[in-house]
């Protein structure tokens, strides 16, 4: 069946690497460029729950990172934030003030004290609602951040296809270089994998340039199974990563989802060569728990998978309680939390 | 701070080390010695004792005492001396107690588990998340047994001094799934823990102390083998509970032969682990990773032969290695680390032999690209495929991480290579069709069969073996029986049974015969082999019948027919059940014939002939209601999971009637095994066997299937004796002389085939209580737990 299924190879593009397409992904890593819908792939897929659970119940409790290596790790961990305001009332103000904290994440003195004094961490991307794309690229200008719009009637992703596509094209001429699109949960929920497929391709195609995150909506979606299936389909529409939540859904990013969509991404490596990036959202508060999602990451799909453009976390408070555990290292001392700059 | 930098450029794990600084404490406080712990009390460390070591690193840790006889005589003193306090006590009373040790386990959680991890090998985690927490739940769910015993085991009572040996991969886990079933039931015990792994053991001697356990009820002794055959064969000793390798375990069923002890083994292992097509294989990987890179392997239930589907076959074995790359072997203090270190050079010589072996045998080894720690014993997880089930590797227990992969093309073959092992204490089986699982798990010869999970253990769960993986079940309701043992009414010598003297058998002679029985094999009338026959005579001298003198060949015949039969366990128990009410209708039939015969071949009076077809029929209706109707359990073990207790029969059984009652007797020992779907090889008393021949007619005309009755006549312990050492019959029960039943244990120990034997004691039959019911129930079946998570 492996045989068989190497077939693959004939739905990629001419223009992907034919021998060893891992190798050259790690030397300069092309985008993920899609493949045809293979719905015999996406039915066949089978998660088993209980399992899954066991796994990621476990993993955190086999891996663990002390001392340097956690201050390290954490460090890492901010270098893969989003970090995100999406509320009814942000404004440009509350916009900058985040942009301020995405240059400067951690306080001085603690970078010096960690050795880091001659080298600048910064968070990977600022996450915005579209109407503040413009407000963040200013404030971002000359930091490299990249900008991040939700754009495509974030969260529900109810709105007419057409005025989507229109958001995103107006968020990329605004300045966003990466579009984080919520899927229609209906087609997921209909077993409308063709919709869906659709969906998310002509979103990519809107992007242009820009690199699309596909949320799935996890918490909406019912089943670890539907979660790979859906993983697999927008994967196979192209998206450079697939993301779990809104972060307005009840359950947001659980390891669970995680652990079943890196293993979506990894089946689709294997298969096509192709990387596909990871972003959990919504309710990863702890730097604990970021620091488990970072074992999960490693062990699933390794450590290339520990840099910005195949891992984010997305994330409006984590920044503050790493920031803490960053202090309390330093000095000895536990820190409070007003002891660090808001964003 | 040059390192944080490091960290954050490779992000490798760094070390991440549980100190040992308290469990290194605990062993200075001993100064590093110490002798037994009898009677609440260390005994003083004499002579140079044993050593026990670090196997991380070479260093030792402590010595302790080598356990002689007269130690064992002590120990099993104060073990005695405190039985009948403990046992009067109460369950209320003993279920404190164990409550209490439950609580103090948890207390000291960690010492436990840094202690287990330095003294044994095994990762922090494990001891510190999987052993310790088992550990006090085992106690937590005994000490409610403790306080339900008098209403829900009425009429069982303690066995009295226990004697338990248990291995090193396990030391504290393995303890409590014995002391806590045993204390439980009112049973006090002596523990002779491994001699790697002495150390867990006697901290929780210390600990049952500081709980205010009586002194006595729990006695530590350690030592080496020696040790532990001075307590096998202490006369003191009731019962004794092995948990340890199928060559010592047959050593011990050896040496307990005939001595009245109770037993209990639970053994080694070549578990199935069986992926479908369907099943999730990334989880399928995790599962192999629980299943044999757990404890270094090192478990008597490793999922070691993974055998799998052929379409998948392929992408399983990439998906294993990419796995195996990412596991971590090192110091077992270490919490990031997932294998840890070989328990003892032997231990590791032993697999590094078996795995050159595979090699030389033709069979591809892959070990991951990382090289494994070089000081202390370690050894990196290893597949290997291109395995045929001929191959060593394939069949014996290799004890380390080390696992084999074949594969299979049905359901049908699965189960076939599922089941050529001489082992049988669990399988794992992985699909996402709830069909395939549920049709399997039955099929598979298996203690425990763990459903798309692997290694979940919990106190409410009974967990042992089938075939030479050994009898007896450790956890749940299941595990209790082992500790205790009905209470009989005394029964006369001579007035149930008298003491059998097995009649010479008379040469052929000429003369007037009333009738001619020969075997019945197969469900039809045979020949013996030998071509003779004995005159059976009546009670006056005259000759009653004449009947086929069986031999081996006879036996092995039989054997043979009865796995013909096996396709009876398949039957519904509605038919067994109705086979059996047919049976027993043409049996009240002819009632009076039976009767007649009855009278003359034993020489009872007419009114107790009566008495006793009355019986008879009563037990083959009393049978033919059991038979749908005992019923398994599902335990309430804390996973999201139904935990199914199956009753499953035995196999083939092999029954050796008692002489007397010649057709009550019969019956009441055929019969259990028959209702629960065993397919039975019964030799009818010695004396008296017309009585039982008779039945042969009744069978044939109440349409049991041929082969699930065979009946072989002849020299009793003769025949007992071909069918205990029979490699292909799963039990034997053996109601004769107390002689004889010790010959019948001594020689089961070829294949460890589940013996229930009497032993020379009266059993009064026509009482419905202990000439039947379900202690021949339990004893005619064995339970299997199937763990089936579930979750949309």
């Amino acid at each position: 069946m492996a045989e068989t299924r190497s077939a693959i190879g004939r739905y990629r593009p001419p223009q992907a690497v034919t021998a060893a397409p891992r190798q050259a992904a790690e030397a300069d890593p092309p985008r993920n460029p899609g493949m045809p819908l293979e719905l015999d792939w996406v039915r066949e897929a089978r998660v088993n729950r209980s399992a899954v659970e066991r796994r990621a119940e476990t993993l955190p409790k086999r891996r663990t990172v002390k001392k340097e290596w956690q201050l390290g790790w954490l460090l890492r961990a901010i270098t893969l934030m989003d970090l995100t305001t999406l509320q009814g009332d942000d404004t440009d103000d509350r916009v900058r003030r985040l942009c301020a904290k995405a240059r400067a994440p951690v306080r001085d003195d603690l970078l010096e004290a960690l050795g880091f004094g001659d080298r600048p961490i910064r968070v990977a991307a600022v996450c915005v609602y579209h109407r503040f794309v413009a407000t963040a690229v200013r404030a971002l200008e000359g930091s490299g951040i990249p900008v991040a719009a939700v754009s495509t009637g974030f969260p529900a992703g109810l709105t007419p296809m057409a005025q989507k596509l229109a958001e995103i094209e107006a968020s990329v001429a605004a300045g966003a270089k990466e579009i984080d699109i919520v899927i229609t949960r209906a087609h997921v929920l209909g077993g409308d994998w063709q919709g869906l497929y659709h969906e998310v391709r002509a979103f990519r195609e809107a992007s242009g340039p820009a690199h699309v995150k596909t949320i799935l909506a996890t918490g909406e979606l019912g089943t670890l199974r539907d979660v790979y299936r859906a993983s697999l389909v927008c994967i196979m529409a192209g998206a450079d990563f697939i993301k779990t939540s809104t972060g307005k859904e009840t359950v947001n990013a659980t390891l669970p989802v995680g652990l079943v969509m890196a293993r979506a991404i990894r089946a689709y490596r294997e298969r096509t060569g192709f990387a596909v990036g990871l972003k959990p959202a919504g309710g990863i508060r702890k730097a604990k728990e970021a620091l488990d999602w970072l074992a999960l990451m490693k062990e699933e799909l390794g450590d290339r998978y520990l840099l910005a453009d195949r891992f984010r976390f997305g994330a409006s408070t984590l920044l503050a309680d790493v920031e803490r555990q960053l202090e309390f290292h330093v000095t000895g001392r536990y820190s409070a939390g007003h002891r660090h700059p808001l964003g | 701070m040059t390192t944080v930098r490091e960290a954050f450029d490779s992000m490798s794990w760094g070390p991440a080390p549980e100190s040992a600084a308290l469990a290194h404490a605990w062993l200075d406080r001993h100064r590093r010695r110490f002798g037994h712990l009898i009677g609440g009390a260390m005994t003083d460390p004499e002579g140079p004792g044993l050593e026990t070591v670090n196997p991380a690193t070479g260093a030792a840790l402590a010595r302790v005492a080598q356990g002689t006889a007269a130690d064992v005589d002590r120990a099993v003193a104060a073990a005695a001396a405190a039985q009948p306090e403990w046992w009067a006590l109460g369950g209320a009373a003993r279920a404190r107690h164990l409550y209490a040790i439950a609580r103090h386990l948890q207390k000291h959680s960690r010492l436990f588990a840094v202690l287990e991890s330095l003294d044994n090998g095994k990762p922090i985690r494990e001891s510190r998340d999987i052993d310790i927490p088992l550990v006090a739940r085992h106690f937590y769910h005994h000490a409610g047994w403790a306080a339900l015993m008098e209403t829900e085991l009425a009429g069982m009572s303690p066995v009295g001094v226990v004697g338990q040996i248990i291995p090193w991969n396990f030391p504290l886990l393995m303890l409590a799934w014995k002391i806590a079933p045993a204390i439980a039931m009112g049973n006090t015990v002596v523990l002779k823990p491994a001699e790697y792994t002495p150390l867990t053991a006697l901290l929780f001697g210390e600990i049952c102390g500081e709980a205010g356990l009586p002194p006595g009820v729990v006695n530590i002794l350690t030592g080496d083998g020696r040790t532990g055959e001075a307590l096998v064969k202490h006369p003191g000793v009731a019962k004794i509970a092995f948990t340890g390798s199928t060559d010592v375990g047959r050593s011990i069923r050896v040496a307990t032969a005939g001595t009245g002890k109770k037993l209990s083994l639970e053994l080694g292992g070549k578990s199935p682990f069986i992926v479908f097509d369907d099943a999730d294989l990334d989880s399928v990987v995790e599962g192999v990773v629980d299943a044999i890179w757990f404890n270094q392997g090192q478990v008597c239930c490793a999922g070691s032969r993974i055998l799998a589907h052929e379409p998948i076959a392929t992408r399983l074995v990439e998906k294993l290695k990419a796995r195996m790359e990412t596991l971590r072997v090192g110091d077992p203090l270490d919490k990031a680390v997932d294998i840890g270190a070989i328990v003892a050079p032997v231990q590791l010589e032993k697999i590094q032999s078996l795995v050159a072996q595979g090699e030389r045998e033709g069979a591809t080894l892959w070990q991951p690209s990382w090289s494994c720690p070089k000081d202390g014993l370690f050894y990196p997880p290893s597949l290997f495929t291109e395995v045929a089930p001929a191959a060593t590797i394939a069949q014996v227990e290799i004890f380390g991480p080390v696992v084999v992969l074949m594969t299979f093309r049905t359901p049908a073959e699965a189960v076939e290579l599922a089941n050529n092992t001489r082992y049988g204490l669990a399988a794992s089986i992985w699909t996402e069709n709830l069909n395939t699982a549920l049709d399997l798990a039955p099929q598979v010869k298996a203690g425990t069969v763990w459903i798309n999970c692997t290694n979940v253990f919990d106190a409410a769960s009974g967990f042992g073996g089938y075939r030479e993986s050994g009898f007896g079940r450790e956890g749940g309701k299941e595990g209790l029986w082992e500790y205790l043992e009905p209470i009989r009414a005394p029964v006369a010598r001579g007035a149930a049974a008298p003491p059998a003297t097995p009649a010479a058998p008379a040469a052929t002679e000429s003369g007037q015969v009333d009738r001619t029985y020969k075997l019945y094999i197969g469900g039809k009338q045979a020949r013996p082999d030998s071509g003779y026959s004995a005159v059976v005579r009546a009670s006056d001298g005259s000759s009653l019948a004449e009947v086929g003198l069986g031999n081996r060949k006879d036996v092995r015949n039989a054997v043979e027919a009865a796995h013909g039969a096996r396709g009876w366990a398949r039957a519904t128990a509605h038919l067994r059940a109705q086979v059996l009410y047919y049976l027993g209708e043409n049996l009240a039939a002819r009632r009076e014939d039976f009767e007649r015969l009855i009278a003359r071949s034993t020489g009872i009076r007419a009114a107790a002939a009566r008495r006793e077809v009355q019986r008879a029929v009563e037990r083959v209706f009393q049978y033919a209601g059991w038979a749908d109707k005992y019923d398994g359990r599902v335990h309430a073990t804390p996973l999201r999971n139904v935990t199914i207790a199956m009753n499953e029969p035995l196999g083939v059984l092999a029954v050796v009637a008692p002489e007397t009652p010649s057709l009550l007797g019969f019956l009441a020992t055929v019969l259990p095994p028959v209702a629960m779907g065993n397919a039975v090889v019964a030799i009818p008393s010695e004396r008296h066997p017309v009585p039982a021949l008779e039945c042969y007619q009744l069978f044939d005309t109440s349409d049991l299937p041929p082969g699930v009755i065979n009946l072989v006549t002849g020299p009793r312990d003769e025949l007992a004796a071909v069918l205990a050492a029979h490699d292909d019959v799963d039990g034997i029960w053996y109601f004769g002389t107390a002689q004889g039943g010790g010959e019948v244990e001594r020689l089961s120990a070829g294949n460890m085939k589940r013996t229930w034997v009497d032993r020379g004691e009266p059993r009064d039959w026509f009482d419905p209580r202990t000439g039947g019911g379900e202690e021949f129930l339990r004893e005619a079946t064995q339970v299997k737990n199937i763990w089936v998570p579930y979750g949309a």
